[in-house]
């Protein structure tokens, strides 16, 4: 797949070097601010709560 | 066959580099998240200690109570302890339990917090030792809370967050803080509990 595409981007090599620097800093930046963002409230594992109902201070 | 084995290596290898990405995420990228929160939490809480209009009002979930500070883990800790336990709730930071005391009050103030994620505000709570001071600063005054124990307990054991923790029912007489937070490290398997009791009231004023 990578390299069906390295071969479809131009010649120049400083070119291509350029173009998949952008396209990996794109997509990193997409998973950074969006993706995960998104995805890490439903995979939450470290919660610290515990699993009940806190007894209520009486009334004094 | 040669082009299929390749395209998979190729998926496991991007989809390896994206949960490492995720992992740092994890670590790091919802800090700046909690960062963002507290200092809108912060702000509100300030102005509203600078209200002179007393009110009787209840604390609103999702506001700020106090700020919470421990010497122990420098100057720099400080945070604004959040009213709810919810999981919305302590991604802005530590929250304390609805329904439990609040600071200085006869009874038990619960607070819970991340251990890991999320600016991990109770990162370092294994490190506390019997004699450590929590101070807790509110509208009315700060509250010197001194560490007396450490317990690491199972999820279920709800009782720490009793009035009187291990012993729920029975009257309360003393002003106590319960801090608990996931344990071990990076797991959720069971909670490092943090017993301590109120042993120096300030008002605001002369707080510093």
């Amino acid at each position: 797949m990578y390299l069906w595409i390295w071969r479809r981007l131009p010649d120049d090599p400083r070119v291509k070097l350029l173009i998949v620097a952008a396209a990996v800093l794109v997509a990193g930046l997409v998973l950074w601010y969006v993706v995960f963002p998104w995805l890490e409230p439903k995979t939450q594992f470290d919660h610290g709560v515990m699993d009940g109902t806190p007894s209520p201070t009486p009334h004094r | 066959m040669r082009v299929v084995i390749r395209g998979m290596g190729e998926l496991c290898v991007t989809a390896g580099l994206v949960l490492l990405l995720f992992f740092a995420y994890e670590l790091w990228g919802t800090g700046a998240y909690t960062a963002g929160e507290q200092h809108k939490l912060d702000t509100a809480m300030r102005k509203s200690w600078t209200n002179t209009k007393v009110t009787t009002e209840k604390v609103r979930l999702g506001t700020g109570v106090a700020l919470l500070r421990i010497p122990r883990f420098g100057k720099k800790y400080h945070y604004v302890v959040i009213e709810g336990v919810s999981r919305a709730d302590l991604r802005k930071g530590p929250g304390h339990y609805p329904g439990t005391a609040l600071p200085g009050e006869v009874g038990n103030f619960v607070v819970s917090g991340h251990r890991t994620t999320y600016s991990a505000p109770f990162n370092r709570a294994a490190e506390l030792r019997p004699g450590d001071r929590i101070l807790v600063d509110t509208r009315d005054g700060q509250y010197t809370y001194t560490v007396t124990g450490l317990k690491i307990v199972k999820p279920t054991e709800v009782d720490v967050t009793a009035p009187v923790p291990f012993h729920p029912g029975r009257r309360p007489t003393d002003r106590l803080i319960t801090l608990t937070t996931c344990h071990p490290k990076y797991s959720a398997a069971r909670r490092l509990i943090v017993f301590g009791r109120l042993t120096a009231t300030v008002p605001r004023a002369a707080a510093h």
